[in-house]
Order: C-alpha cells, then structure tokens, then sequence
C-alpha cells in the first residue's frame, strides 16, 4: 500500500470510530434526557416535621426528575402516597427517630463519597471517616452507634489484594470504635487470619455491644456475631450475607447464595432460637441488607430498568415464606423504618 | 558472533551525531499504546464500579476475577515473544494481541453475567500477554543499540500518557451518560480500533530474525537459559520477588493517612506523573552509565519508599514522597530491563528473552504480592514493609554483584 493510501486508511478508520462512538453516545444521551421529559412528577406532600412524630420510613427517593436522589419520607400508613422531601442527598440513608446517616456521593474527576449524620432538622451534624464506595448503613436503635460498610478500591484492578471492603464502626458523638475486620474473627472455633478476609453489613443488637454481620475469606461466607468491647467476630453458621435483625431481636434475615449462580441471591429468615431458616416467597436474586417493616414483615430494594435508566421499588414480603412479594414503595430504595 | 550490533540505517536520524532521536518506529509503536492504554484503563477505572454496582457481584467474586486478571498474562508473554521470534513476524503477533484486547472491549456490550465477564477479562489479558514481547522485540530492533535505554523510556512515556488519559475520559462520559457503562465499552473499542489501525498501517514489520533461518524451540530455549542471560534472570526474579504490588503500597498509606485514604484513585494518578517525567531521562542515563545500574538503582529507590511507608507519621507531604519515589522506581525498570534484556541475546531470540525477562518479574511479583498479603493481615502494614525492606537491602548488593559486567557484554 502506498503511503498516501495508508494515510487514507487511517482517516478511514478515525472518521469511523469517531462516528460511531460518539454517535453511540450521543444517542445514549438523547434517549436518557427523553426519560427524563417523559417522567411523571413525584407526588409530593407531608409535613417533615410532624412525619417525625408518628412512624415514618425514611428512603433514598428514585423517581427521575428534580428531586432524583433525595431523601424522602412517608408515613407508614400510607407508604405509596405523597412523600415528604428532605433538603438530603444520599446514595445510601438510614434512620432512628433522632439521627440519620447518610452516605453520599460527590462525583467528580475522582469521585469522593462522605458519611455524614444529620440531626433532627436534616442538617449535618458531624462528618465521619469514610473510605471507598458506599455499600450499607446501619443505625443501633437507640442511635448511638453507627456502623458503615464501603468497598475499597485503587484505580487498576490488575493488583491482587487492591479491592476490599472496609466496614467501621462510630460512635455518633464522633469516637471511632474500629474496624470490625481488625476484630479477631473465628470460625468453628479457629482463628482465621487470611488476607482475603473481608467483613460488612453490620446490625447492632439492643445493648449497644453485640452486633451481627457478614464475614468472608476462602470464598466463603458466614452470619458472624461480634461484640465491639471484646473486638471478637464469632461464626454462627455459613452462607449468610447482610444480615438484619428482627425488632423482637429473635430471627436474622439476610440474603444466602446457596448453589445459585454467581452473583445471585435470595432472602431468608434464620431463627436464632431454634436454628432453623426459611426461604421467603420472593425469588428473584436480591442484593441488599434487608430491613424489617415490623416482626412478620420485610423490605428490600430491588432494582428495576425501564427505558434504559435504571431505578429501584422497595418491595415487601411476609418473613415466614408464605404470600408473595409486593412493591411497597416504587421509585425508591434504601428504606428505614423508624418507630 | 553472538550478539549482532548493527546500527539500522535510518534509526538515526541525527544528523552528526549530537542530537539524536529515537527511530519513527518506536514513536509509532508508543502511540498504538498511548491509544491501547487510554481505551484499556478506561475500563479498568470504572470496572470496580461496574462490577459491584451494576452487575452486583459480591466482593469475594470479585477477589477472584481479579487474581485471574494478573496471573493470566503471565505465560502468554513467552508464548507471545517465542511467536514472534519463530515466524519472524513479530508484528503480526502484535496486532493479534491487541486485535484481541480491542474486541473483548465491545463483547461488554453483550457480556451479562459472572461467567462472561471473566471471560472477557480473560481475552484482553490474553491480549496483553501477547502483544508485549513482540512490541518490545521491535522497539529494539528498530533502536540504534547506544540508545535503547532512551528508546524505551519513550515508548514508556507515551504508553503512560494513555494510562492516565483513559479514567479522565471514562470520567467525563460518565458524567455526560450518567450511569451508561455500554458507552464506555463503546468508546474504548473506538481507541482500541484506530490503536490498531495505526500499528497495521504504519509500523513496519521488521525482522527480528535478522534473514537467517527460524530458530527452532530449542535453540530458543538454549539462547534464554544461557549464560549470558541466566545472571540477569536470576537477578530480575530475586528483585521481582521483594517488590510488592503499588496496590499494597498505598492501602498502607491510606491505612495511616486521611488524605491518602480520600483521594486513593489520585495516588496513582501521583506516580504516573512521576513516571512520565522521568522516564526518558532515565532511560538516557542507563545508556550513559549502564542499564544494571541503573536498574539496581530503581529498586533502591523502592526501597526508600518502603521506609517512608512504614513511617508512624502520615500527611500529604510523605505521600507525594511516597508517590515520587515509586514513580523513580518504575522509570529505573520497566523500559530498562528490556533494555538491558534484548542485547544479551541473539536477534533472532530477542522476543523470546524479553519475555522470559518480563515474565519472570510477573511471576515472581505475583508470588510477592501473595506472601504480602499474608504478612499483611497476621502482622499489619508496617511490620511487613519493614521485612520487605530489610530483604530488599540484602538482595541489592547480591543483585549488584550478579549484574556485574552485564552492560559491558551487552554493549561490547
């Protein structure tokens, strides 16, 4: 080939790749700013302050438009009906009847995310350390603890040991209580020091000391029961992922693998009393730390892609594996139900 | 005569010999990189993301596919610069390793589940392990000898240029389409695409093996573990077997660290300016005085790093030590040692011994990045970096005395 041809090629080729990408691209955009025209405006009402005095569950709202991505709360008599928006922004929020925690994203050359409380007035009271990219939030009931889990990632992944979870528990006066994959965690009696040991998805108990959560190293994970003043983890038994405790402080329900293909899971409810476990009615694979609307039912979010954006429903399924799954909440995720 | 010094006409283009620059073809060949590089760490800024939030993989399934990632390469790379070698065709080996990496860009668009995406993975370091040896066995080939050192450093510089190009690009699509990870993949296979395009159309495909006859595997085999390259063999895994991965060098300054701990991705963004800057110059200093120096030196200021590292104290302005440090110790090595590499064996094995250069350190970098690890979680950051240290001490003056001589019969 001669060299003017060679030449002609390659602008061949530029102009090609040029147009088709950003083609790609542009028509990715179009279509995404339709969405957005076309959405149907939220139903909004309520009144913030006296939602706070009746019981309210408190969610990241999706529906699309202005107010895609703040914090919104309805009352729980009437969960699908008008919601209350709150000036917060958050990727990740849950809620006691007096703080809120609330991961956000800041995005950006580099993204940065924060953990931040907020008071009663939905005003920032404290900053916490965070690292990473926000994966759960937990409150203890009474609201003096917090517990945030992120992953943990460098810019390559082309390293071994770069990505990890980091999961940290604060005192909402600010003292940092530690990292709970520091703690020593054991399994079936033996200390397990891999490196590859990872912990997340923190619920607290009442007392303020114990607490439960998912432990992983080897490919395989286990409920772990922890305490913050022995900085010890204790396995319970295997296959338990985001656990979350019931109110009557009696079952964990949480999200096993089983011989489900990677990356799929479905919920279940373990008994602690008397070891049994029960697979709930909803099938389809769930990724996220369940939360109980009361003691014989549970929420979720569940994502959903409608017109190539995607968003999320809050949905609800009897704990005791009877009924069938039903959205609760639509548009919405990560749901707190305060009492 | 065992190593064959000829000058290629036209590599030189300086015209009495002050000013030189390095040969049209290793231009090229940085650019195909410069465009491979944007197209692949656009990916791999945003595959984490990716991974666990769109397509929900948990990260213990995620721990996997990323060990897969890094050993995959590994033995490819033999293969790749063997193949070069043996057709003479090296070039050719070369587009059929990036031509892989560039489809498996636009199979994300069809790639769903857990299964599919390792194996796309695994296709674009198929890829990878492929193209290098062959690609450095034609920077050499095409480099007057006296300056191979400089040659790499700028086929390093541009192949770096890419690397930080692409998560800048990635981050401006992302904020553009929110939340369209296919327009990533379809953008990244447009670089990937004209990367290729460009080494089809303008790279020559010069011949390694120099117009005589293939050299058969075992002759291959015989020029790899020889003499001559068994010393900078040896050398290259004792050293690869104390550097531990950068991904462990900053979770240790995270660790220790608030500035560090926030602004993570930026850590390597630090070290890639750093790289970039010194590059060349280094690469021009191990012409001057010797690439085994030079290389020695590198690891020494790996060494340093460690130290500052595993200092009690943090803050920004040890970080960027840190940073600088690390970024010193990758212009020292990573375009010196093909360097070095390719003069110590007969042109028509070259690919082969640089392959077996890089894939020794690969190996033996892997295997250091494990034992880490394991040291990290029983005995913490500090301790552990400290030991590397104190290993690492011991290997540079052993290192020093096993390259002794080596630029001498490289360049006599």
């Amino acid at each position: 080939m001669s060299g003017r041809n060679r030449v002609i090629a390659l602008v061949a080729v530029l102009l090609a790749a040029l147009i088709g990408a950003g083609g790609y691209v542009w028509n990715v955009r179009k279509s995404q700013a339709e969405t957005l025209a076309s959405a149907p405006p939220v139903d909004q009402g309520g009144d913030l302050q006296s939602l706070r005095t009746q019981p309210h569950i408190v969610f990241r709202s999706n529906a699309l438009g202005e107010t895609y991505g703040r914090v919104a709360v309805v009352p729980l008599s009437a969960p699908n009906g008008p919601r209350a928006f709150t000036p917060a922004s958050c990727e990740r929020v849950y809620a006691t009847s007096a703080d809120t925690i609330c991961l956000s994203a800041q995005r950006g050359l580099v993204t940065t995310y924060q953990s931040r409380l907020l008071d009663a007035g939905w005003n920032e009271a404290r900053e916490l350390p965070l690292t990473g990219l926000p994966s759960r939030a937990r409150l203890s009931r009474d609201g003096s603890l917090v517990a945030t889990t992120t992953f943990v990632y460098g810019d390559s992944y082309a390293n071994p040991g770069q990505f990890s979870t980091r999961t940290v528990v604060t005192r909402t006066d600010g003292e940092v209580v530690g990292d709970i994959e520091k703690f020593k965690l054991v399994v079936d009696g033996k200390v397990i020091t891999a490196s590859d040991k990872n912990l997340w998805g923190v619920t607290f108990a009442d007392d303020n000391d114990r607490f439960f959560a998912t432990a992983a190293s080897g490919g395989k994970t286990w409920l772990v029961e922890g305490s913050l003043q022995a900085r010890t983890v204790t396995s319970i038994r295997g296959d338990v992922e985001c656990p979350s405790l019931s109110p009557d402080k009696t079952r964990i329900a949480f999200k096993k693998h089983g011989d489900l293909p990677a990356g799929k899971w479905r919920l279940a409810v373990y008994n602690l009393r008397t070891g049994t476990e029960i697979e709930l009615a909803e099938t389809r694979s769930i990724d996220d730390q369940a939360e109980w609307l009361d003691d014989s039912t549970i929420l979720y979010g569940l994502s959903h892609n409608t017109d190539g954006s995607a968003s999320s429903d809050v949905w609800k399924v009897p704990a005791d594996g009877s009924g069938k799954p039903e959205v609760l909440i639509s548009d919405a995720w990560s749901p707190a139900v305060v009492r | 005569m065992y190593v064959s010094l000829r000058d290629r006409p036209g590599a030189d283009s300086g015209k009495s010999g002050t000013i030189r620059r390095v040969s049209s073809t290793v231009v090229l060949l940085g650019v195909v990189s410069l465009l491979t590089d944007v197209s692949s760490e656009m990916v791999a800024s945003v595959l984490p993301l990716y991974l666990t939030a769109a397509v929900g993989l948990s990260p213990v399934a995620y721990g996997f596919l990323d060990g897969m990632y890094q050993g995959v390469s590994a033995f490819l790379r033999i293969a790749g610069g063997y193949a070069g070698d043996r057709g003479g065709q090296p070039k050719w080996v070369a587009v059929l390793g990036y031509g892989a990496s560039a489809i498996s860009r636009i199979a994300m668009l069809v790639a769903t589940g857990f299964a599919a995406i390792t194996a796309v993975v695994t296709v674009d370091r198929l890829g990878k392990g492929l193209r290098t040896a062959p690609r450095d066995a034609l920077i050499a080939e095409a480099s007057d000898p006296k300056m191979l050192g400089r040659a790499f450093g700028v086929h390093r510089t541009l192949d770096t240029i890419g690397a930080a190009l692409g998560p800048l690009v990635a981050f401006a699509l992302l904020a553009a389409v929110p939340g369209s990870y296919d327009s990533i993949w379809v953008v990244s296979f447009a670089f990937a695409i004209v990367g290729v395009a460009v080494l089809v159309l303008f790279v020559p495909n010069l011949r390694t093996a120099a117009g005589s006859a293939r050299i058969g595997l075992r002759r291959t085999f015989r020029a790899v573990s020889g003499r001559r390259l068994r010393r900078p063999l040896i050398a290259a895994g004792v050293l690869g077997l104390l550097t531990i991965g950068d991904g462990f060098l900053y979770l240790s300054l995270q660790e220790r660290d608030d500035f560090a701990a926030v602004y993570f991705p930026l850590l390597y963004v630090g070290t890639n300016i750093a790289y970039l800057a010194l590059a060349v110059p280094l690469g021009r200093l191990a012409d001057r005085v010797g690439r085994a120096r030079v290389l020695i030196a590198g690891h020494g200021a790996l060494l340093a790093g460690y130290l500052v590292a595993a200092l009690p104290a943090g803050g920004l302005g040890l970080t960027l030590v840190v940073l600088l440090l690390l970024g010193v110790f990758y212009a020292a090595t990573d375009g010196v040692l093909p360097a070095l590499v390719s003069r110590l064996v007969p042109d028509e094995a070259r690919g082969s011994g640089i392959a077996a250069a890089q894939t020794v350190v690969a190996l033996a970098r892997f295997a250091s990045s494990l034992a880490f690890g394991l040291l990290w979680s029983l005995q913490g950051p500090s301790w552990s970096l400290l030991l590397f240290a104190g290993l690492l001490t011991a290997a540079i003056p052993a290192v020093a005395w096993l390259l002794r001589g080596v630029d001498a019969e490289a360049t006599a």
